[in-house]
């Protein structure tokens, strides 16, 4: 471990966490949710500091990233949209939605523009069923929209910071 | 603490409040809020402050107030008005009116079936507190089951009165839950654990999340009441990471309970000792299953084992572990309040109390609803519903998720209860209850649903794993309208075989939508399969050779 990376505000939440299971490997996903909270993503440095400092083979950690959808191992772009894929979202449009996104932003579900400024992410249901179809553009639910206002908003998010 | 002094808490608190003759409710459930409530919030304080009413007024946020469809919601002293859709450049308008006649402009009548329809019991608070205020829950007996339990009952006592009330597991299994809390206290063990299953995995449900935005003491009250039931002194809440506000409040409601004294050591200056902690999910839908679950919180991944031992013998570290869902443990503190009779005298014979659903699809009022048990079909969807949207044509109703069935239109007036929904192929569920209309293809949801679960497998046991791929490519190929008579035979024998051989509850019900909807909607299947034709005009069928006539 250099001395930047052990000074960085972010690895001290890391450790933070694990502390308060005593470094105890029941603390992994726990440590995975902090990592990717400070972090955006979890990165490969990151996994193999969790890993000795639990003592868990780098291999299981991989297993546990991998099996849940909320970690991700890539980086997000500079602007998230989430579309929510749940049955009641479905039945009220998403696949119209979904082909929008892609076409007017050339971006397929779970990948990030060439230019990194949208990432497209699907959610198995974000619960807010009510307003379907939803979407959460940077973290703000959008409820009851069509494909014409989505392409509008995404449009608008990913310009407002040029 | 004694009972006293929290009754002080909430009485100051309640003073506090009634000092007003006016209280705006906002709603700041998640729904509300990303229709920009809080702004409504923001706006509705500062004309209270400007137009000088700031001694007569009070303005709080609530928890869901149910009708998410026409949100932002307000209401004015609870019942004395309920506006709906209001934006922030209202406020002005609705401050001013406060104590002459109601805004009709915004008015949602009380009265509407809606409202009028439903019974509220695990949502008794909802809407009426604010869930970031302690005293809010205390003014509203809060607590008091709880205090009521460890100073003047055994465990057994209170056991029974779940054995009693017929309370069954809201989570979808609807196991007898005063059964289950027998077996966790008998079961031998130094620790025992409780379990608040809040995976909230169903797409199209948000049953869970909205209780935990609107009411967290209830459910913490719920789990403690439990753990003195069963022996157990420590609890956690499996809570999805997807529900970044749920989890906020919840912490928040877990930290005023410790400084209240309602968790922790000794609580209400009793032997008893009860601590909650939270452990994030990271979305997978077989967590919901118990064993699935307990392998998440230990820091693994989430896949079940064969039961028996089952989590009441063999739980979190090999420890008695007794699991119940978020709607569950919501119901507790009022069953042992108002008594274990009043419940069972609501419902049906065989399943007692109140079910809450997430009203959700094609549907003019969507939104939260708590309703008795034994209620028909029809009366959700049209009565609380208020029919289909845009004057369509009703189709289904999918209950259970990916789980359930679909269940068409002869069975409206069907009771909505365990059995009855078991008998027409689909089940209780936790309670997400999406309506669909002519526009809807079946075979398409079979097919949504299909990708779900195959894509859920946690991939421990071959059925499931091997066998929802390949459904699912049989049901690709049937609405794509390549399939002949005989995949659609293979279906039907894969959905026998990975249901009576897979290892959990998600494979073994996996097969549910399809069976349904080849049950109620063959019609469909076959004019994808013969007629090349999706009658719903949903799927994309490509037709290779036009006959030429």
């Amino acid at each position: 471990m250099n001395d930047a990376a052990s000074k960085d505000k972010r690895r001290k939440l890391v450790d933070a966490t694990m502390r308060r299971f005593g470094h105890s490997q029941y603390a992994l996903i726990e440590t995975l949710h902090t990592v990717q909270e400070a972090y955006g993503f979890l990165d490969d440095d990151n996994l193999k500091y969790v890993a000795e400092e639990l003592r868990v083979p780098l291999s299981k950690i991989f297993g546990v990233a991998t099996f849940y959808h909320f970690f991700t191992l890539k980086p997000q772009g500079e602007h998230t949209a989430v579309l929510c894929t749940g049955t009641a979202c479905y039945i009220r449009g998403v696949p119209g939605i979904l082909s929008a996104i892609k076409k007017n932003f050339s971006v397929d579900a779970g990948e990030t523009t060439e230019d990194n400024r949208l990432s497209l992410l699907t959610a198995r249901c974000i619960g807010s069923c009510g307003l379907a179809p939803a979407i959460v553009l940077d973290g703000e639910i959008a409820g009851q929209v069509t494909p014409e206002i989505v392409v509008d908003r995404i449009g608008r998010m990913i310009q407002n910071d040029t | 603490m004694t009972p006293e002094d929290f009754k002080k808490i909430g009485e100051t608190h309640r003073k506090k409040r009634d000092g007003f003759d006016y209280t705006i409710n906002v709603c700041t459930a998640a729904a509300c809020v990303s229709l920009q409530s809080d702004k409504v919030k923001d706006e509705l304080t500062r004309q209270v402050k400007e137009q000088d009413k700031k001694d007569v007024c009070r303005i709080s946020g609530t928890g869901c107030l149910g009708l998410c469809a026409s949100g932002p919601l307000v209401t004015i002293n609870n019942d004395q008005a309920l506006y709906g859709g209001v934006k922030p450049e209202d406020a002005a308008e609705i401050v001013k009116n406060i104590d002459k006649k109601p805004v009709k402009r915004l008015q949602i009548p009380a009265d509407m079936p809606f409202f009028a329809r439903q019974t509220k019991i695990a949502l008794e608070h909802c809407g009426k507190t604010d869930p970031e205020v302690i005293g809010d829950y205390l003014a509203l007996e809060g607590y008091e089951a709880l205090y009521n339990c460890l100073t003047t009952m055994e465990p057994v006592e209170v056991i029974d009165i779940m054995v009693k009330s017929g309370l069954r597991g809201r989570g979808g299994g609807g196991y007898p839950v005063g059964l289950k809390w027998s077996t966790v206290h008998k079961a031998v063990g130094a620790k025992k654990f409780v379990i608040c299953n809040a995976d909230e995995g169903d797409p199209g449900a948000f049953m869970d999340r909205s209780m935990l935005e609107s009411d967290p003491h209830s459910i913490i009250e719920g789990m403690a009441i439990a753990g003195y039931a069963v022996g157990a002194s420590h609890g956690y809440v499996y809570i999805r990471g997807e529900y970044p506000l749920a989890i906020k409040r919840l912490k928040a409601a877990i930290r005023q309970a410790e400084r209240q004294g309602f968790l922790g050591k000794n609580i209400c200056e009793t032997p008893f000792s009860f601590d909650v902690e939270i452990r994030l999910g990271a979305g997978a839908f077989v967590c919901g299953e118990e064993t699935a679950l307990i392998a998440s919180i230990e820091g693994r991944r989430g896949t079940p084992r064969p039961r028996p031992p089952y989590p009441a013998q063999y739980g979190i570290w090999g420890h008695p572990t007794l699991i119940n869902n978020v709607e569950t443990f919501a119901n507790i503190s009022p069953i042992v309040r108002k008594g274990a009779d009043y419940y069972a005298s609501i419902g049906t014979e065989r399943s007692k109390g109140t079910k809450v659903f997430a009203l959700a699809g094609s549907i003019n009022n969507t939104g939260l609803i708590e309703v008795p048990m034994g209620i028909t079909l029809r009366e959700i969807v049209y009565d609380i519903g208020g029919g289909i949207l845009g004057g369509k044509k009703f189709k289904a109703v999918q209950t259970g998720g990916p789980s359930g069935g679909c269940i068409p239109e002869e069975y409206l007036d069907m009771k909505v209860d365990y059995e009855s929904l078991a008998q027409v192929g689909s089940i209780m569920g936790s309670g997400g209850m999406i309506v669909m209309d002519e526009t809807s293809c079946m075979v398409d949801v079979a097919k949504y649903f299909m990708d779900f679960c195959q894509s859920e497998s946690c991939g421990k046991c071959a059925p499931c794993r091997v066998g929802t791929a390949q459904m699912y490519n049989l049901l690709n190929l049937i609405s794509q309208g390549k399939a002949t008579m005989h995949d659609m035979e293979l279906l039907e024998e894969l959905c026998d075989v990975v249901r009576n051989t897979s290892l959990c509850g998600l494979g073994q019900t996996a097969a549910n939508p399809v069976l349904s909807t080849i049950r109620f909607f063959r019609d469909e299947y076959l004019a994808h399969i013969n007629d090349k034709k999706c009658l719903a005009g949903v799927c994309v069928i490509e037709h290779k050779e036009e006959p030429v006539l």
